[in-house]
């Protein structure tokens, strides 16, 4: 039986990888396998210390690859337990297959993915391509700005995960080693409220019971696979409401809002910057400095990646005063226009019959920095753009060419 | 906001140090962030450290670029590394030397800037029998930030970072190193 250790609201210098560690240790699932791959090595770690040190009653594998790492969880949840996991960049590549087995056959796995690039060549830092690279997996996505974000969202991933109208695997995403390895100030839940919020896990069609025998992972050709995608589908539409409640509930338990986006200063902003992930925090940053000498600028973040919230960033970008949107990509799509983010908007604007100007900016990409004078570069092009001056479609910041 | 950047070698233990800085700031109730520049690190190569501090939420995730001061744990990076990149007129330079901040300044040719400097190897020399730079220097530094941090409550974080870690004796010894940079340190 685990201790209880956090008592009551604490504020701790941690860092992302500590934070996630520390929800993982409040969530106490039943199983977790998992394989270190940098920058989430770390997490582990502290996991495995607590495993070790009998603060949770979990479970723990030490698998030899992320692809045995999500085929134990798909075991373990297919079960009826709850399972867990993290991963990093090539780890997230390499469970790909893996992936969407967990998605296909509905089990509620929850991972926390401290984003990283992807090789070649061999790079060990932030930026968001292994989770756009998993985009299509079927996976519900969730995107954190700081540690805090990624306990408090570990935290709803399990309620989302396991509500009986998604039944869904859940990946939330941390910047690599901007979040990871930064240490901040995080506010701990205590134990008791935790496990209150995330509940027992709701086991659905445990394949340990016995008296009502289910198949997993079944084969189904030509006659039936197109109904199961279709299922799919249909769960990750309704997770777009499951995920807007367990914020809700979050936040009468925890008094902290939780959208689907966060938007900052955009009520009377004349131009908009989409952001996912750390670069949104500077974006703030960068907003509150233009503004004091007059430039209207506005945040959406992008918390919640898939199911994609077309309607809440649209109504954000009407609300506002809108003339001209800056798109961020921390990933490329090579070949399309602009990054995955970029696409995602173009494609809300017509559901929306709306164009406005917009432009995209590939930043970051291997942990290139992003600092305030990036973003600034950036705002200029939005409003060079938004006054007429022809601007390229696809933008990069901090290139060196 | 106070923004700081350490310059140090791989191994003299500054990301540390700077995490412990971050952390007795957020225990006083503030807010702060310590975020390495972490790239393949080899025992001995140059290395930067971040740290930010403020009386309100810090929503930067970016390296510092104009820090208001500048650690140097180790001397002999004063020549092959630019500390002065990015500093304002204003700054503040903590520097481990044997030297006085006149003669730092006389020698690099530094104008403007406030300069402390601190004998962190002799400190760690004579107090941890090993060039372990980091808490002497963090001394120094807590005494540069002119109360921004409680020195007893860097020595606290210290006693629960190495708690578990070090012998009660080498415990102690970072103490007083800590305490002695902290008296030491001389500024103009």
């Amino acid at each position: 039986m685990k201790p209880e250790l956090i008592k009551e609201v604490t504020y701790v210098p941690y860092s992302g990888n500590m934070a996630a560690a520390e929800a993982m240790r409040q969530i106490n699932p039943d199983v977790v396998a998992a394989y270190p791959i940098t920058p989430q090595t770390e997490l582990m770690q502290f996991f495995a210390d607590f495993v070790a040190n009998g603060l949770v009653d979990t479970e723990y594998i030490p698998v030899e690859s992320e692809h045995s790492a999500m085929s134990a969880c798909v075991g373990a949840a297919a079960a009826g337990s709850r399972a867990m996991t993290a991963t990093a960049g090539p780890g997230l590549a390499y469970m790909w297959e893996i992936l969407g087995v967990a998605s296909g056959m509905r089990l509620p796995i929850t991972m926390t993915v401290v984003n990283r690039a992807l090789s070649a060549p061999i790079n060990i830092h932030g930026d968001q391509s292994d989770m756009m690279g998993a985009r299509d997996q079927g996976w519900i996505m969730l995107f954190s700005e700081n540690a805090e974000e990624q306990y408090d969202n570990l935290i709803q991933a399990i309620k989302i995960a396991e509500d009986e109208r998604t039944r869904l695997p859940v990946m939330v995403g941390m910047d690599g080693f901007v979040i990871s390895h930064s240490i901040e100030r995080v506010r701990l839940l205590p134990d008791k409220a935790v496990e209150e919020f995330v509940g027992e896990p709701k086991v659905m069609y445990s394949l340990l019971d016995v008296d009502n025998p289910v198949t997993h992972g079944a084969v189904a050709m030509t006659d039936s696979y197109m109904e199961f995608k279709r299922q799919q589908r249909d769960a990750m539409e309704k997770a777009y409401k499951v995920i807007r409640e367990v914020g809700e509930a979050f936040e009468e338990a925890f008094g902290k809002k939780y959208e689907h986006i966060e938007t900052y200063k955009i009520d009377d902003a004349d131009y908009v910057l989409i952001v996912i992930g750390s670069a949104a925090g500077t974006a703030k940053f960068v907003i509150d400095k233009v503004r004091e000498r007059g430039d209207k600028v506005g945040l959406i973040k992008i918390r919640t990646y898939r199911p994609f919230p077309y309607y809440d960033i649209m109504d954000a970008i009407e609300a506002s005063n809108c003339k001209a949107v800056g798109v961020f990509d921390r990933a490329e799509t090579f070949g399309a226009v602009g990054g995955p983010l970029f696409s995602d908007i173009a494609a809300a604007m017509h559901l929306r019959g709306k164009s406005y100007p917009m432009v995209d900016f590939i930043y970051g990409l291997g942990g290139r920095d992003t600092n305030v004078n990036h973003i600034e570069e950036a705002i200029d092009k939005v409003k060079r753009l938004a006054a007429g001056e022809e601007v390229p479609l696809t933008n990069y910041l901090n290139l060196n060419e | 906001m106070i923004e700081i950047r350490w310059h140090a070698r791989g191994g003299q233990g500054a990301v540390t140090a700077s995490k412990i800085l971050a952390s007795a700031v957020i225990r006083e109730g503030k807010y702060a962030q310590s975020n390495p520049d972490y790239g393949a690190e080899r025992s001995g190569a140059p290395l930067r450290t971040y740290n930010r501090v403020s009386e309100t939420p810090i929503t930067l995730h970016c390296m510092v670029l104009n820090p208001d001061v500048v650690v140097v744990v180790d001397p002999t990076l004063l020549r092959t590394v630019p500390i002065l990149e990015g500093t304002k007129e204003d700054a503040v330079l903590v520097i481990n030397t044997n030297k006085s901040p006149a003669e730092i300044r006389e020698k690099l040719g530094i104008k403007g800037r406030k300069i402390y400097t601190v004998d962190a190897t002799k400190i760690a020399m004579e107090e941890l029998k090993r060039p372990l730079l980091n808490v002497p220097m963090l001394g120094a530094l807590v005494k540069a930030l002119n109360g921004v941090v409680d020195i007893r409550t860097v020595e606290e974080d210290i006693k629960k970072t190495f708690g578990k870690k070090l012998s009660e004796e080498l415990l102690n010894a970072n103490i007083k190193a800590l305490y002695r940079a902290y008296e030491e340190v001389m500024s103009e």
